[in-house]
């Protein structure tokens, strides 16, 4: 034992390092999302928003950008939601719990860590040069689709499988049938679950990138269909910036991206809040 | 009686195949990934491979050890950097923080997520890239440099569910120790933390999950210089930046040796993922 | 049940109705039969994206409905892309070897590759086994070329890229560049860092040097335009359009164009070296 030190010291100093650790997260927001917000946001006028690119970024704006990352993210909910959803029910009410379904568990849970470049190599390969598909909002949107589906199994399947066993004795109890009480008790009670699921998909979407580029390019044009290649408001933000394009057109982007994904939390949070609220 | 039937019949096979459906295309990417790499894997030799120091697929050399250096000491660093932080800072949600602090710092902490990794990226490329390299020395894109910013990504996974661990903990421990006497510190440090050591190391598993899969962040920020370091002011190349880096244009052997480093990627998250799972169970 | 119930359950029906609203009708928006026949997708080297946008521009301007979508990856990328079909124009800035010269090639331009280092190195002039010997790591310190003590950071482009290529064959000869170089997979990147690393030594397409960077005399040759041309400044390598096979409809015209006077014209005002029109 070396010096005895009075506890109320250690406390002391303790309390000191601990609020030092919590100031330094809070600094270290301020650093990024003000600075940025700050040098992005002045630069963030209505034709930014309304003109598409032009001198490979460094005028115009990025509505093609924009209408790129809804386009894609769309592609990807709308192939991803339905086959993740119903998996996922397929899975807890029509199947027993076995050592198949700890498998595919455990296999959904691992393919949603593998990292985004992976699938974007996959992606590339696959979509774009092995099914023709070329460089396009399809193959990116496809390619977001298998990234975020695995995220969405298992968020769905954990909301579905907390809905209390008594909901469903009970609908059966009054004669419902299994599609029924799906559709009318189990879908209701497990969609925050559900829902988050899905904003952290989108919330993937809007803010992936490498796979991004290699699936559905990085073309400046506006796109004029599915097949059309397109950039996003990340892939646009990530060439300007690390090319050193325009300084200040990078920082409007990413401001804007800060406050898109900004919206989207606020979204999740109100709509888990509201259901919560609803059920108390 | 038979129209009910029936009409369980349809969404029931309905469901099966959207399952299925949803399954094999998940499969389908497991299966690619080892289709196309395990072939180079088998020709290079696995322990060249894993093992070997030199990367140039223009002459045929595939060792992939530099990035596997890169990896480690990236995450590493952001490991050490991050986790005591973020232990803090938990602690500080759990234990100290006023009601009002606490419910600003939380969703700030949440917003911290959000933030895509190309801003990260960014964001070091412009601060904290200069600061490494007029302070300490090097180019400035550095293995501190991508640790630094790697540190600043795992904060909420690390902070967020290291706290719902020390929350869950069942407040008899905290009176417990107070009536032998203990002080706050003394109580958390002793008492609090090691009954939340379970939840607590799964975050920092999780956190290491993702760092390790991290590209876009520190592609910016590394150097991507295919040399194994010699400093953590050394500019380095991760398994993922490499894909990221070469993938596009990669072909025939070196494609495939892209999928195999996928591959390793895989094996790494699904070791990582065993141990957070693991660690959550011995509760 | 609750005035707020009911408000929320509205709520939630009027914004599913409203999302499959939205999605459907930006689907049918965006769904075409197809690839788009209207459109001409360019990709490939970094060095020449820069110029076929100007030239995609002035051309979209004057063919209004006409979509040339253009992307970088690099030369490698570009070269594979066309022989995939996944590209219908691909651009290369390296001669094209082996089997790919069985692609449908045309030179539209010509750039030199300059060295660059950042505006505060005192140094002006190397010669060309200076730079060798710095890429190849036998040289570490600027101090060993008459420069301010300081390690070189030496930045050089990936491997699938043409610039890279050429800068190899035309400046390390036999000697690889070593693994220690920092890769970066644009022109603009390496730019960038090298303007803002005054320890820095990298190598662009000349038509991009810019004031942030100073583009060092090679052996007491200015890399300049007229040098390239008169053959004193060496380093220099085609910008090459490429296709599957001889181009047609769309396409062929879009290379005219970029062949004629007027798109030469555009590429030498660009800073590119152009050889004059083409039948």
């Amino acid at each position: 034992m070396g010096i005895r030190v009075n506890p109320r010291t250690t406390q002391r100093i303790a309390k000191a390092v601990i609020w030092s650790a919590a100031i330094l997260v809070l600094l270290l927001l301020f650093t990024i999302i003000i600075y940025i917000l700050s040098k992005g946001i002045p630069h963030i006028t209505w034709q930014f928003l309304t003109e598409i690119p032009s001198d490979m970024g460094k005028s115009g704006g990025i509505l093609s950008a924009i209408v790129g990352t809804l386009a894609v993210t769309l592609v990807a909910i709308v192939v991803a939601t339905p086959l993740g959803v119903g998996t996922a029910f397929y899975l807890t009410e029509y199947t027993r719990e076995s050592g198949v379904t700890k498998i595919i568990r455990f296999s959904a849970e691992s393919l949603a860590g593998i990292p985004s470049i992976v699938y974007g190599l996959f992606g590339f390969i696959f979509f774009v040069t092995y099914l023709k598909l070329g460089w396009s909002i399809l193959s990116g949107g496809l390619t977001l689709a298998v990234m975020i589906l695995p995220t969405i199994i298992r968020t769905s399947e954990e909301a579905i499988r907390t809905v209390p066993p008594m909901y469903r004795e009970v609908s059966f109890s009054l004669g419902g049938t299994k599609w029924q009480t799906m559709t009318k008790v189990l879908i209701p009670s497990a969609l925050p679950g559900i829902a988050t699921g899905i904003i952290l998909g989108i919330g993937r979407c809007v803010a992936e990138t490498a796979a991004i580029i290699l699936t559905a390019g990085s073309a400046l044009q506006m796109p004029t269909s599915l097949f059309s290649p397109a950039r996003t408001l990340a892939v646009h933000f990530y060439i300007l910036a690390s090319e050193g394009i325009s300084l200040e057109n990078a920082y409007a982007t990413a401001a804007i991206l800060i406050i898109l994904i900004l919206l989207i939390n606020i979204g999740a949070n109100l709509l888990v809040n509201r259901f919560v609220a609803k059920r108390r | 009686m038979k129209m009910k039937n029936f009409g369980e019949r349809i969404p029931q096979s309905l469901f099966f195949i959207i399952a299925l459906s949803a399954l094999t295309v998940l499969a389908l990417i497991t299966i690619f990934i080892f289709i196309e790499g395990v072939p180079l894997i088998a020709k290079v030799g696995f322990f060249k491979f894993i093992f070997g120091m030199k990367w140039a697929p223009s002459q045929g050399f595939y060792g992939i050890f530099p990035m596997i250096v890169g990896t480690i000491s990236v995450t590493l660093g952001a490991i050490i950097l991050g986790v005591p932080v973020a232990l803090c800072c938990a602690i500080f949600l759990a234990e100290f923080a006023p009601r009002w602090l606490s419910d600003i710092v939380r969703p700030a902490i949440q917003l911290l997520a959000g933030i895509p990794s190309v801003v990260y990226g960014f964001w070091g490329l412009i601060f904290i890239v200069p600061l490494i390299r007029n302070y300490l020395g090097g180019p400035g894109l550095s293995i501190l440099a991508g640790s630094i910013i790697l540190a600043i990504m795992i904060l909420p996974t690390v902070i967020s569910i290291s706290e719902v661990s020390l929350l869950a903990l069942s407040p008899l421990l905290k009176e417990g120790a107070f009536a032998l006497g203990a002080t706050h510190w003394q109580t958390i440090r002793s008492v609090l933390v090691p009954a939340a050591k379970s939840g607590i190391l799964a975050s920092i598993i999780l956190g290491v999950g993702r760092a390790v899969g991290e590209t876009m962040a520190v592609i910016m920020v590394l150097g991507n210089a295919v040399a194994l370091p010699n400093s953590i002011l050394s500019p380095v190349r991760t398994l993922t930046t490499n894909i990221g880096i070469e993938m596009g244009y990669a072909s025939g052997e070196h494609q495939q040796a892209l999928f195999a480093t996928g591959i390793v990627l895989l094996v790494i998250i699904m070791i990582l993922n065993s141990l957070a799972q693991y660690s959550i169970r011995r509760k | 049940m609750r005035k707020s119930d009911v408000k929320s359950r509205l709520f939630f029906r009027f914004s599913f109705i409203f999302c499959m609203f939205f999605s459907i009708f930006s689907l049918t928006l965006l769904t075409g039969c197809g690839r788009n026949a209207d459109s001409v997708v360019i990709a490939g080297s970094t060095s020449v994206q820069p110029f076929a946008e100007v030239l995609a521009q002035d051309y979209m301007a004057s063919h209004p409905g006409v979509s040339i979508d253009i992307q970088g990856g690099g030369s490698a990328a570009g070269i594979m892309a066309t022989q995939s079909g996944t590209t219908d124009i691909g651009m290369s800035s390296r001669n094209l070897q082996g089997s790919e010269t069985s692609l449908w090639s045309i030179e539209i331009a010509r750039d030199g590759i300059a060295i660059i280092i950042n505006p505060k190195n005192p140094i002006t002039d190397l010669t060309l086994q200076q730079v060798a010997d710095i890429y190849d790591g036998k040289t570490t310190n600027w101090d060993q070329i008459g420069g301010k003590k300081g390690e070189i950071d030496v930045f050089t482009r990936e491997d699938g890229s043409g610039t890279r290529s050429s800068f190899e064959s035309l400046v390390m000869g036999k000697n690889q560049i070593m693994a220690r170089a920092m890769v970066e997979n644009s022109n603009g990147a390496i730019r960038q860092l090298v303007a803002d690393d005054p320890a820095a030594i990298g190598y662009i397409s000349l038509g991009l040097v810019d004031t942030t960077v100073k583009a060092l005399d090679l052996g007491g040759i200015v890399p300049s335009r007229a040098h390239v041309v008169d053959g004193t400044y060496n380093l220099s390598r085609p910008f090459l359009f490429l296709c599957l096979k001889a181009p047609t409809g769309l396409v062929k015209d879009f290379i005219d164009f970029t062949m004629s006077a007027q798109g030469q014209k555009i590429l030498y005002d660009q800073g590119l070296i152009t050889t004059g029109t083409n039948p």
